[in-house]
């Protein structure tokens, strides 16, 4: 029995240490490796994001700012609102300096709580369209995403579709598809309604969308999209890259997407526009480098990171000026809301609360 | 280099003055509340949110959500502790105690699904099961398009799914508990002329009780600290209202509020948990060898069995595996890059690490318990095990307010602090606030397997303090331990919000990739990390399997 128990705390505590060492090991060869590289580019301190966009989606963009101005970035990636509370409990003494996120109601949100820094930038002035800036330049739209009809070319005629308050007509009882009400960006797209409509005409819009669903709420835009080719439901609401990254691996989709809100049904006048958001990022009031942050920033906004930032995820370009992807392009242009998005964040948790109330999940 | 010569003496009057000091009643409880610190701060921060009522948001949930999230989380509850017993107690006995084809293989096979994360199963799942999905598509073919078929997105779906994730917890406890009870026990039902069956239901279950609701006890609480399945599932529970509360509505406060509901629930389900297990004592003097004594089933028994063990092994582990394999394979040489490799060294050695870790202060935690058996003691067991019913971004807040506290009083006294930028330190000590329980649990058990005349025994040899833990304990609680080292090795395997949010730059493990590409929809992506999840789960799963039942 002594014997065993003396062989098992043995064979831990040996186990124990390798692994400790093995780990210790590789950091300091990380370490010593970081170092050299620093060394190599001069004396500049490694900017530091933190990020709700994914790895993969800002890694290429940053490494091509480390070739380009010989400034490394770091980042971690979260979600965002566990971001921003890190932030508020980090306060001062943050190692961060530059906040990215996949929506506009989540940079409000951060400039709300105090977090992000007034920026003084004509270059993003310039680079960005106001309405996708924040009001007093604390957050700037980097990409642009584009959420939007899509719907099955098989059972549905083009000139059936409209506007996204019209898929509560009686036409479309049981052949509905939507996302749930969970994701921010149905969240954003009903705060938008709400910003054009006020809340009791879009929670009267809400209610006929959900009177119209042929399935409960799916979990993502992807189970929309092969609801509708299983012929579950013909029409639905889905960001466009979705609809890319699925026509890329099935180019014979029976699906096309569609702009809604191109012009008014009543007047013939121009509509409102498809709704947008963006990815963004802001610079944090705690930074220690924050010239060098809002550098980042603009550097972000400039046709070199848009060719990443945007096309790497099938969005588009915050800089209309620039060029769009043309697998991207080839989904036909439109005419986007011009809806301030600061106000995505102010009318989120109202939004929220009138899904809750029309029984959307 | 004099300590060379005896460094087992050295080593045990050492260990034998930390237990004099830790069998002291003082220190026994220093030990104990010092263990019980991290959650209760945790718990702190999120209670101390009732302090500020955000009566707006709260009035919203409690009109429109509450009621439905809190029947939905009782239900969820008690279904998926039914069904993972159900498959779970049955499995471990047959493996454990039966003689069939198959049973070594199922024996460690069954325990594979656990290293699923719960929302990736449950993806796999639903894309199987769903209306646009294989099956139902090839079912309407044969039977015409309205056919019947049950939905996925329901009660039942979501049960099933997270019953076949955890069911494994209450197999390899129970299956502990099993084998622990020895020949004689078995013999007993024997000499009575008891039918397997019969001995099954009237001996080994009853003497297992503890151990089974130990670990229902950890699928209760892993149930509800779930986010990510019953997302999948678009089933809305009390973790829901969290997330929507804290992400949505921007609140945190009504958030942590929801938070202390749902400890309210744990506390009410460990009470009775405990209340349950009354003052019976569960100890047994001998665990000899079962191989010999297995009841041999025979006739169709003996193809029951194994046709049991594959269903479900199918279920919970070929099919889903099958179906990551589909969509890992067009692009799996892509996939293995030189960052894949530095993936898994950094799951497997953080969990190594973290799992050892965990279960030394498991150990010492049961240990400290059971020589201080004082209402205090009991109380800092309690708290220092309530972590695993945390939904795991709740807790991960919880305690990076407490910590950046002391980081901002050590800068205040001039040291220079990197507690903030996250380091192995603070990742590992709120892992080991989060999986306590889970090594806790089985070694706890297995200390009710020690008499009181084996204490009395050691301490009439003169054996006391640390080394009655490591020469009499230990050895007794082995099976216990190792149950323990895989049961957190795997947790942490899959661990995601703690280690989003205490890693160091640049560390991603395979959860973090997994949970990165799946959350942008990149399922194809996502699955070869998913897949090395369980591959890289599996090796301590067969260790530990080969070490017990070679030592039968």
């Amino acid at each position: 029995m002594n014997h065993k128990s003396h062989n098992l705390l043995t064979s831990v505590v040996i186990i124990l240490s390798l692994v400790m060492l093995g780990g210790c090991g590789k950091n300091t060869d990380e370490q010593l490796a970081s170092d050299q590289q620093e060394e190599q580019v001069g004396s500049a301190k490694p900017l530091v994001v933190y990020s709700s966009r994914a790895e993969h989606l800002i890694q290429p963009v940053f490494d091509l700012y480390m070739e380009q101005t010989g400034i490394k970035v770091q980042f971690i990636t979260d979600k965002a609102g566990v971001l921003i509370e890190r932030l508020k409990l980090e306060g001062d003494a943050t190692p961060a300096d530059v906040l990215i996120t996949v929506d506009a109601g989540n940079l409000g949100y951060a400039a709300a709580e105090g977090l992000l820094l007034p920026l003084q930038s004509s270059i993003l002035e310039k680079n960005v369209p106001a309405h996708l800036r924040d009001d007093q330049n604390r957050w700037s739209g980097l990409s642009l995403r584009a959420r939007t009809l899509v719907y099955s070319t098989e059972r549905v005629a083009l000139e059936d579709l409209s506007t996204y308050e019209a898929l509560g007509d009686e036409a479309w009882q049981g052949r509905l598809c939507l996302r749930t009400s969970k994701k921010v960006y149905n969240q954003s797209l009903v705060a938008m309604l709400i910003a054009e409509h006020g809340e009791e005409k879009t929670q009267q819009i809400i209610e006929s969308w959900v009177t119209n669903l042929a399935v409960a709420p799916l979990s993502n835009d992807t189970k929309v999209m092969d609801a509708i080719i299983a012929g579950q439901c013909d029409v639905g609401i889905v960001n466009t890259y979705y609809y890319g990254r699925l026509q890329a691996d099935r180019p014979d989709l029976p699906l096309a997407l569609f702009w809604p809100n191109q012009t008014d049904a009543t007047s013939g006048q121009p509509g409102t526009g498809v709704h947008v958001n963006v990815s963004g990022a802001g610079v944090l009031k705690h930074s220690k480098q924050a010239a060098a942050a809002q550098a980042l920033l603009e550097w972000m906004a400039s046709h070199d990171a848009q060719a990443i930032f945007a096309s790497v995820n099938q969005e588009y370009p915050i800089n209309p000026d620039i060029a769009i992807d043309p697998e991207v392009l080839s989904w036909g242009e439109f005419k986007a809301s011009k809806l301030p998005l600061s106000r995505a964040y102010e009318l989120q948790p109202a939004a929220v609360k009138l899904m809750d109330r029309a029984g959307y999940r | 280099m004099g300590w060379l010569a005896s460094p087992e003496n050295t080593f045990n009057s050492r260990v034998s003055l930390i237990g004099r000091l830790l069998s002291g009643a003082g220190l026994g409880h220093l030990f104990l509340l010092l263990m019980s610190v991290p959650t209760l701060l945790a718990l702190l921060s999120v209670v101390s949110s009732l302090g500020n009522l955000d009566t707006d948001t709260l009035q919203h949930l409690t009109t429109h959500l509450l009621p439905s999230a809190i029947s939905n989380t009782l239900f969820l509850v008690v279904g998926v502790a039914i069904c993972s017993t159900l498959v779970g107690v049955p499995l471990a006995w047959l493996t454990a105690v039966c003689d069939f084809p198959l049973r070594g293989f199922f024996s460690w096979a069954l325990l594979l699904p656990m290293a699923i994360p719960g929302y990736v199963m449950a993806f796999a799942f639903v894309g199987l099961f769903e209306y646009s999905g294989p099956v139902q598509t090839l079912f309407r073919d044969f039977f015409g398009s309205s056919a019947w078929f049950p939905d996925v997105y329901s009660y039942g779906g979501v049960t099933l799914v997270m019953s076949l994730v955890l069911y494994p917890y209450v197999y390899l406890i129970a299956r502990n508990a099993f084998q622990t009870q020895g020949r004689r026990s078995l013999e007993v039902g024997q000499s009575l002329g008891l039918s397997p069956v019969e001995s099954f239901y009237r001996v080994s279950l009853p003497m297992a009780r503890p151990w089974i609701m130990g670990g229902v006890l950890l699928v209760v609480m892993e149930t509800l600290a779930d986010f990510g399945t019953v997302a999948t599932f678009n089933y809305d529970t009390l973790t829901t209202l969290i997330y929507k509360s804290w992400f949505s509505l921007y609140s945190l406060h009504a958030a942590l509020q929801v938070a202390s509901v749902l400890l309210l629930v744990v506390v009410v389900i460990i009470v009775i948990e405990r209340r349950s297990r009354a003052d019976r004592q569960y100890a047994q003097s001998h665990t000899v060898s079962l191989a010999s004594s297995r009841f041999v089933l025979k006739d169709n028994r003996r193809w029951l069995a194994p046709t049991f063990c594959a269903l479900i092994f199918s279920f919970a582990f070929v099919i889903p595996s099958l179906r990551l394999l589909s969509w890992a394979w067009p692009s799996i040489t892509e996939g293995f890059s030189v960052n894949f490799i530095g993936y898994v060294w950094s799951s497997l050695s953080l969990s190594t690490v973290t799992m050892v870790l965990i279960v030394i202060l498991a150990l010492f935690l049961a240990y400290a318990a059971r020589i201080n058996q004082t209402l205090v003691a009991r109380f800092a067991v309690r708290i220092s095990t309530l972590g695993y019913a945390i939904p795991g971004t709740v807790l991960a807040i919880g305690l990076l307010a407490p910590i950046t506290l002391f980081s901002h009083w050590l800068q205040g006294l001039g040291v220079p602090s990197g507690l903030l930028q996250g380091t192995f330190l603070v990742m590992v000590l709120a892992y080991s606030v989060r999986f306590m329980a889970v090594a806790y649990s089985p070694i706890e058990n297995n200390f009710l397997r020690i008499t009181p005349s084996i204490d009395d025994a050691t301490h009439s040899l003169g054996v006391s303090g640390l080394s009655v833990l490591t020469r009499v304990h230990l050895p007794i609680v082995r099976r216990g331990v190792l149950t323990a080292l895989v049961l957190v090795f795997v947790d942490v395997m899959k661990e995601l919000p703690i280690t989003l949010m205490t890693r160091p730059f640049g560390f991603n493990t395979l959860a973090v990739r997994v949970f990165e590409l799946s959350s942008e929809g990149l399922w194809q992506r996502a699955a070869l990390p998913a897949l090395a999840i369980m591959l890289v789960g599996l090796i301590p799963v067969m260790l530990l399997i080969k070490k017990t039942d070679s030592a039968e």
